[in-house]
């Protein structure tokens, strides 16, 4: 929709650039998808010209401005499973980015699933300079993220282990190829380890890690002590319970693929 | 920036997204459903990508090229229209524009390519078949029109963005309305200071509620006003629900209207509220309006039910309740208003009904009818929700104190904080059988929610304890039915009015019956249903017009048995059953139903057909055409059709109650009928009318099937198969028939499997989007057989019977009874979601 308090467009924008009412722009599709009566600047990222994906020896770099479908043509099986959770059609892949999925940090955002199960890590520059941020810890609530006034996600960077890793994906809705209501990624690690991602049905990733694969009844008292009650989401897409009692039940499926 | 091979210089907005840019570089096409990304109807192609233009930031398509609908040229184009893979055609172009753009390995997963793209018409089986290049239409020969598969006359102009809806015209010196609206479920506004707003650059104009002209009115449209309670007025100094208008802002541009809006300062004093109907019936509860929270009741008896049920050996009563359910027609509501050059208010609107609006504005500004011209174009999807008043009053007010032209179009938030809603309904159902099946007493109390307005809901009360009960052979019958106000946005007319949501309950009830005594469901209904010659009856005064014409009832029957018989296969650790449940429809509403037409000779061999009845998707224009081309002798290219505008013809009451074929087009026939006599008769008269006033009445009948698989892990519910039995007389169009039929399964499985308007505890709508209101997709929604009784109507044109609201009335309680059947478990609530089911197994369990 038309955003008409928006008097400026900053194209290519760059960090220090930022003031009250502005708002960086990378596709457009969540910023445009809403009234934001409140913007009068937009800061154009995708100008910028960062490279989208760059595979560097330990690892791949996601620029923030990246779109779901490059990500998706990456060749990552995970990755593309991850970009097929989007309930957005196809064409808006060719738009979104992966940036802007994570700064949205809402429960079903799927680019936060993969960053957090791959146990990848934000780069954020601000003003007073740039910092490092594991994914699991960038998104904070539904809606909210550690990102401070003026700050920007510059990129994500994966470790060449996780993408290389065994990993076992489930994700459920309450339609089909429709919204996650719970979207769970386990990973099992060189030494024997697995870790175990949960999110959609939460507020905010929940990361698991066990340094053997446990029993299912280790892995079901792991669930019920980190994961509080309250911490799973009550909206129109699932209600708490369900999240909770499907959590369970693909945590205990993933565990058993990754056992075997 | 190049746009269909042409460049265009003008810059866009800074904050301007590529759909409204388009749309005022003059392509129509591009469509707004949702403007969030959700819905498809507005993709178009950025050097050759496809993307949804409404969340495309429109100053980054500069220096590329653009493709929209109207400079497509793809063999799908062709496809839909052969296919008939569209009704309202509002989200058509979408599709096409994404179809055109598929790969290979898309189009072999189109559940998962058209996860974007939205249709609320059809159900998309007409698209699937669209996509599998299938063709349905055929060319009739002469005479032989009805009964053909004749496309719609406007699939030509639909596919290539031509069509033109609403909005889709260019109106100079236009300027724009936007409205602020209460934030408040209950509140007095104590005052408006509009300076702030008048002094916003463009502002023209800010209507408050001491700009009301100051009658009350019914934003409902029926033939006969009284049905209505006029309760409404255009802007009142008391808002009764969150979303009301409170003050519109008219400027020369939407940016400065909504800044206008912001701009506005408003002093409430907040009032007690009520947001539920079982609430508001209490005695001390806050008044809605003053004259009490009961806007309307029913009680009545036939026989004796006290008897009635000492006489039976099985009893069975349940509550079951149904949401807050959307049209979520893809076009919102809206209109454009002017003077024309004679001075006279002309009103452009997504309406079913342009002359009862006219009606209704003239009546509400003091004017005499001819001074106020109602025109509709094609509009984009109604499901009843535009058989209502809700933008064009506004609109009027503004042209009249402006003298400019206006438009106020809603955004898709707005049609959920602001538009109408399905009544929300509680039936307490209680139903008595002998062991042999026979039913001897039937009792429903019925509490439905008209939200803040009474616009149709006494009317929908009434009409729900009707056809829902009518349909059996009961001797003792007792009716309880109130209609209620609360601070809840405002139910309205919804496909069905009022019969699906007892019919949820009522054919659940009869299936628990007959599990209960071992009786097969469909013996259960071969027992107990009216037949040919039965009196219809219910309690309570119902119009004594309304006969069985024509009987088929007993082959919808046979055709869900027949269903029941062939075995499918079950995934392995669900539970699968099968259920079924009927729906009987009145042909029409009660207190008369109008429409004129005028055939003329054009002299070159074409006939012009003029008639009131808007086209939105319901294909009577497609019937119309048939019906004319048959009686004049002549193929169905000769018949140039002119609809919907109020100087076309004397009157029409509108297209709603399932009134387009059986009142609209049997005005038609007599047209046709009577200006072929004159041809025949060498006489050189050029034109005849026609006209039907409703009555009498015959019944139509539908009967729907389901087998269904369930996951009791996770609550995963899957249409193993569905079947759909209707009787609607002569079938005057097949591909239509089934489409309109298909639409309708869909729509009513989006209301028994996934919808529902929410509400948060100050009464605000929490579900404003097509993110948190899930429609049902291409992949949610299951191929449907479609069987047609053979019947031959008494009093329909050419035998025909109306069948476009009926198909959703028993799919609710059809799927409800094969969960039943699966898991044991009787669901009372709708929707069925995944979680609700899962619950509602373990709660069973435990």
């Amino acid at each position: 929709m038309d955003l008409n308090t928006v008097a400026e467009v900053i194209s290519p924008a760059e960090v220090g650039q930022w003031r009250p009412g502005d708002a960086w722009l990378g596709g457009g599709t969540a910023l445009f998808a809403e009234p934001r009566p409140h913007l009068t600047r937009l800061l154009d990222l995708t100008a910028a010209g960062w490279p989208a994906l760059t595979e560097i020896p330990d690892g791949l770099e996601i620029a923030a401005t990246c779109t779901i479908a490059e990500l998706a043509a990456s060749g990552h099986a995970l990755v593309e499973k991850c970009c097929h959770a989007f309930l957005a059609s196809f064409k808006i892949w060719n738009v979104a980015t992966v940036g802007g999925n994570l700064c949205a940090a809402l429960p079903a955002g799927p680019m936060i699933a993969m960053g957090a199960a791959l146990d990848g890590t934000c780069l954020v520059q601000g003003p007073e300079g740039e910092r490092t941020v594991p994914v699991k810890d960038f998104v904070t609530g539904e809606g909210t993220t550690v990102l401070r006034d003026g700050e920007l996600l510059r990129s994500v960077w994966l470790p060449a282990a996780s993408l290389t890793a065994v990993t076992s994906y489930r994700q459920g809705s309450l339609h089909a190829h429709g919204r996650s209501g719970v979207l769970l990624i386990g990973r099992r690690d060189d030494e024997g380890g697995m870790t175990l991602t949960v999110t959609a049905a939460t507020r905010r990733p929940f990361v698991l890690t066990f340094t053997d694969c446990p029993d299912e009844e280790r892995l079901q008292v792991a669930l019920a002590e980190r994961i509080p009650d309250d911490a799973y989401v009550d909206d129109v897409h699932g209600l708490p319970a369900w999240r909770r009692h499907m959590t369970r039940l693909y945590a205990e499926q993933i565990r058993r693929e990754l056992a075997s | 920036m190049r746009i269909n091979g042409t460049e265009h210089e003008r810059a866009p907005r800074p904050g301007q997204c590529l759909r409204t840019y388009l749309r005022e570089e003059g392509c129509f096409g591009v469509k707004k459903g949702c403007d969030t990304g959700d819905c498809g109807a507005c993709t178009v192609h950025v050097d050759g990508v496809p993307v949804h233009s409404c969340v495309y930031p429109a100053f980054r398509a500069a220096g590329r090229s653009v493709t929209t609908v109207e400079g497509l040229d793809h063999p799908v184009q062709r496809a839909f229209v052969d296919a008939q893979g569209f009704q309202c055609g509002f989200c058509t172009a979408g599709f096409l524009m994404t179809a055109a753009a598929l790969t290979d390995d898309q189009r072999t997963d189109l559940p998962r390519a058209f996860k974007g793209n939205l249709c609320r018409c059809t159900g998309y089986r007409a698209i699937a078949d669209a996509m599998d290049g299938v063709v349905h239409v055929s060319e009739p020969a002469e005479g032989k029109a009805v009964g053909s598969g004749l496309g719609a006359p406007a699939g030509p102009d639909v596919v290539t963005g031509r069509a033109r809806y609403t909005f889709d015209l260019d109106v100079p010196g236009l300027l724009h309305l936007k409205v602020l609206r209460s934030p408040h479920a209950h509140a007095r506004v104590v005052a408006i200071r509009t300076e702030a707003a008048l002094a916003v650059p463009g502002v023209e104009l800010v209507l408050t509620h001491a700009d009301d002209p100051g009658r009350l009115f019914s934003t409902a449209q029926h033939e006969n006003v009284t049905e209505d309670p006029a309760d409404t007025r255009v802007l009142d100094d008391v808002v009764r629900f969150a979303g009301q208008r409170v003050a519109a802002v008219v400027a020369t541009s939407e940016a400065a209207a909504e800044q206008g809006c912001r701009a506005l300062a408003v002093d409430y004093e907040v009032l007690p509220h009520v947001l539920t109907a079982r609430e508001a019936m209490a005695a001390d509860a806050p008044r809605v309006h003053p004259g009490g929270n009961v806007v309307g009741e029913l009680h009545a008896t036939l026989g004796d039910v006290d008897a009635g049920f000492a006489e039976a050996d099985e009893v069975y009563e349940g509550t079951f309740r149904t949401p807050r359910v959307q049209h979520a027609s893809l076009e919102t509501h809206g209109a454009v208003g002017w003077l024309d050059g004679d001075g006279r208010l002309v009103i452009r609107s997504s309406t079913q009904t342009p002359f009862l609006t006219r009606r209704a504005l003239a009546s509400l500004f003091g004017l005499p009818h001819e001074r106020v011209r109602v025109i509709a174009g094609r509009v984009g999807g109604g499901f009843g929700g535009k058989q209502e008043m809700l933008a064009e009053d506004l609109v009027a007010l503004a042209v009249l104190r402006s003298g400019r032209p206006v438009k106020h179009e809603f955004t898709r938030a707005e049609q959920f904080t602001s538009a109408t809603t399905r009544h929300p309904f509680e039936v307490t159902v209680r139903a008595g059988a002998r062991s042999d099946g026979t039913l001897t007493a039937l009792r429903l109390e019925v509490v439905s929610d008209t939200g803040a307005y009474g616009n149709h809901g006494p009317a929908v009360m009434y009409h729900s304890c009707h056809e829902s009960i009518a349909v059996y052979r009961c001797a003792n019958m007792r009716t309880d039915a109130w209609s209620v106000y609360t601070n809840t946005v405002p139910a309205g007319a919804f496909r069905g009015y009022g019969l699906g949501q007892v019919s949820f309950a009522v054919e659940s009830a009869i299936d628990e019956l007959a599990r209960r005594l071992g009786i097969d469901p469909v013996e259960m209904r071969l027992l107990n249903v009216v037949g040919p010659g039965d009196d219809l009856t219910a309690p309570g005064d119902h119009a004594g017009d309304l006969t069985i014409a024509s009987y088929g009832l007993d082959q919808c029957l046979a055709h869900m048995r027949k269903a029941s018989a062939e075995p499918d296969e079950v995934p392995q650790g669900w539970l699968a059953g099968e259920g079924m449940a009927i729906a009987m429809i009145a042909a029409g509403p009660p207190g008369g139903h109008h429409a004129d037409a005028t055939v003329t000779r054009l002299g070159d061999g074409r006939f012009e057909v003029a008639v009131g009845t808007a086209e939105f998707g319901n294909g009577s224009s497609t019937v119309h055409c048939q019906i004319a081309a048959d009686a004049l002798g002549v193929t169905p290219d000769r018949i140039v059709l002119r609809q919907s505008d109020t100087d076309a013809v004397r009157h029409d009451t509108g297209a709603f109650a399932s009134t387009g074929v059986v009142v609209a087009g049997k005005a038609v026939l007599h047209a046709a009928r009577a200006l072929r006599a004159q041809i025949d008769a060498g006489s050189e008269v050029t034109s005849a009318e026609g006209h039907w006033g409703g009555s009498p009445r015959s019944v139509a009948f539908n009967a729907q099937w389901f087998r269904v698989a369930v996951d009791p892990a996770t609550g995963e519910l899957r249409i193993l198969r569905s079947v759909h039995s209707a009787d609607a007389g002569t079938v005057m169009n097949p591909v239509q028939l089934r489409g309109q039929i298909e639409g309708g399964v869909a729509q009513a499985l989006g209301a028994t499997l996934a919808e529902h308007v929410d509400l948060d505890g100050e009464g605000r709508v929490t579900t404003t989007g097509f993110r948190q209101y899930h429609l049902p997709t291409y992949a949610d929604v299951p191929r449907t057989e479609v069987l047609f009784a053979d019947t031959d109507d008494a009093i329909g044109p050419l035998g025909a019977k109306s069948m476009s609201e009926s198909p959703f009335n028993p799919v609710a309680p059809a799927l409800a009874n094969a969960l039943r059947d699966a898991t044991g478990v009787r669901l009372t609530e709708l929707p069925f979601t995944r979680d609700r089911i899962w619950s509602a197994l373990r709660e069973a369990a435990d």
